[in-house]
């Protein structure tokens, strides 16, 4: 597998001090992984931090910014990163409005955010959380880890970010997180499986004319292997996995997001699929947004996240947001 | 007796066993999990390592916390938190003494893996380091030869893992596709135990 990279160890550092020299915007901390708003800590402003292993770019480090993430803490391709990059990100961004955690459902991120929390209030910063479980390929939640955090993420980060760069309270933009997330349900098919820098082959074995359905965004294997699919018949099934858990009252965003390694001339089709189901559904799309945003490094393939939004939530989607990988209306 | 020098080693001799399997254990995490638990493993002893150099800590109870602190500040994903909590529980259990008897450490390693339990939430059974620690506290008792019998009720358990249906972590999203592989955790677990017999045999 070619990989433009110099070596698997220092994939991440490499990234990180390239994103430092594309954004003086943001302050770029290489040796403890930490990204933060360079105008943090912002005064009577609620900061938000988020995180999660690399891999999954833009998201989290590309959404700091205004309007969304004050810091994000990158940890290891595929590996939540540690208590104490957040701990940090935490204490950097704190203008004694307090901090809002978002966490992906996944144990390694759950376990190391509980712990940076303990270190944060340990050092004075009230801290908050909310918790993205939005993936609906995970059905038998009692005998697993729970449903994963995956395209909701972007959601959540974007509305609470929008709601804190208003001035909210920490309790109110906790709220409009678990709000967002609550609304929001997601669902992932790869046609190609990811390959990981330090393991250099796919880490797993999708034999060609074959697509996995219900994958999560760590390379890992989903639930079920079916013969190749069209674009029709892959919208008809994300979207109406989708709907089966989420029975939208009211007009919906949606995120048609790419896998890192599906190209957009082939998501924007698909996009046009999804449109047509929800249409045939009787869903009406509010906005939609389309790219590669919530990704797994060179995976191709797509999910699909739908969010009900009231005319809040989506007032707050429109508000002005200024990152590397999110930007409009400012 | 065991003296700090003694826990010193047993963590030498796990990161050599890391070292040497890093490789299986990356390779048994790619089939119901991410693919990085030996590169995670190897960065994280590798930093003990260091940090015993550095800091030399004169007591078994200082050599297991500073090592548990040390996996949660550089392994990251679930393993950073759940070895980092057996290691710094175990070390804590142990209190300031110089020297701690094998049943000591016997009844302390007790303790480190009851709290990494009841902060992963698993139970026997449901395909997680536990299936590899709970045979080998069990088999423990106040002898060092004891160690050596732990080691393999760990390497059974490890072993045992295999027809087993993943309950917690990455390896549950497959459901019974996990089924038929090795658990990755308990596979490192019981090299961990096994490197404690190694320095006691």
């Amino acid at each position: 597998m070619r990989m433009l990279i110099n070596v698997p160890e220092t994939v991440v550092a490499d990234a990180l001090r390239g994103m430092a020299a594309a954004h003086p915007e943001l302050s770029v901390d290489v040796e403890n992984r930490v990204i933060v708003r360079r105008d943090a800590p912002v005064a009577g402003k609620v900061g938000l931090v988020s995180g999660g292993g690399s891999g999954h770019e833009p998201l989290h480090g590309g959404f700091v910014g205004l309007g969304m993430l004050s810091a994000a803490c990158p940890g290891e391709v595929f590996t939540s990163p540690v208590p104490d990059q957040m701990a940090r990100a935490a204490v950097a961004v704190d203008s004694g409005e307090g901090v809002l955690f978002i966490v992906k459902n996944y144990t390694g991120d759950v376990l190391n955010f509980d712990m940076a929390a303990e270190l944060a209030e340990d050092e004075g910063v009230r801290v908050a959380k909310v918790l993205v479980n939005d993936d609906v390929a995970v059905t038998d939640s009692l005998y697993t880890a729970g449903r994963r955090g995956t395209g909701a993420t972007l959601f959540v980060e974007k509305i609470a970010g929008a709601a804190a760069e208003e001035g909210a309270p920490l309790e109110r933009v906790e709220a409009i997180g678990r709000q967002v997330n609550e609304s929001s349900r997601s669902f992932g098919v790869a046609l190609s499986a990811s390959t990981t820098p330090a393991k250099g082959s796919p880490t797993f074995d999708l034999p060609s004319g074959e697509l996995e359905l219900g994958i999560g965004i760590h390379g890992e294997p989903g639930r079920e292997r079916r013969p190749m699919m069209t674009s029709r018949e892959i919208a008809d099934f994300t979207v109406n996995a989708v709907l089966e858990d989420l029975a939208p009252t009211g007009p919906v965003l949606a995120l048609v997001n790419g896998m890192g390694a599906t190209p957009l001339l082939e998501l924007y089709g698909f996009n046009a699929e999804v449109h047509r189901v929800l249409a045939e559904r009787g869903v009406p799309v509010a906005r939609t947004l389309v790219g590669n945003y919530v990704t797994s490094l060179d995976m191709a393939g797509c999910s699909v996240t739908l969010c009900q939004v009231d005319e809040d939530l989506l007032r707050l989607w429109d508000a002005p947001v200024q990152t590397p990988g999110l930007r409009w209306g400012r | 007796m065991l003296d700090a020098d003694f826990f010193r080693r047993w963590l030498a001799a796990a990161a050599a066993a890391v070292n040497r399997e890093a490789d299986r254990l990356t390779e048994l995490d790619s089939a119901i999990g991410d693919a990085d638990h030996g590169s995670n493993l190897q960065r994280g002893f590798a930093a003990v390592t260091a940090v015993m150099e550095k800091e030399a800590p004169q007591t078994p109870g200082a050599v297991l916390t500073l090592a548990g602190r040390q996996l949660i500040s550089t392994v990251g994903g679930a393993s950073g938190p759940l070895y980092g909590t057996l290691l710094r529980r175990t070390g804590k259990a142990l209190g300031d003494d110089a020297e701690v008897t094998p049943a000591q450490l016997a009844d302390a390693l007790r303790a480190g893996v009851a709290a990494v339990a009841q902060l992963g939430g698993a139970k026997a059974g449901d395909k997680t380091m536990i299936d590899a620690l709970d045979p080998a506290v069990e088999a423990l008792g106040d002898s060092t030869a004891s160690f050596t019998a732990a080691g393999e009720a760990a390497e059974q358990g490890a072993l045992a893992t295999v027809p087993m249906q993943a309950r917690k972590g990455r390896a549950s999203y497959l459901g019974e596709r996990s089924i038929g592989h090795q658990d990755p955790g308990a596979t490192s677990s019981a090299l961990l135990i096994a490197a404690l017999a190694e320095v006691a045999g």
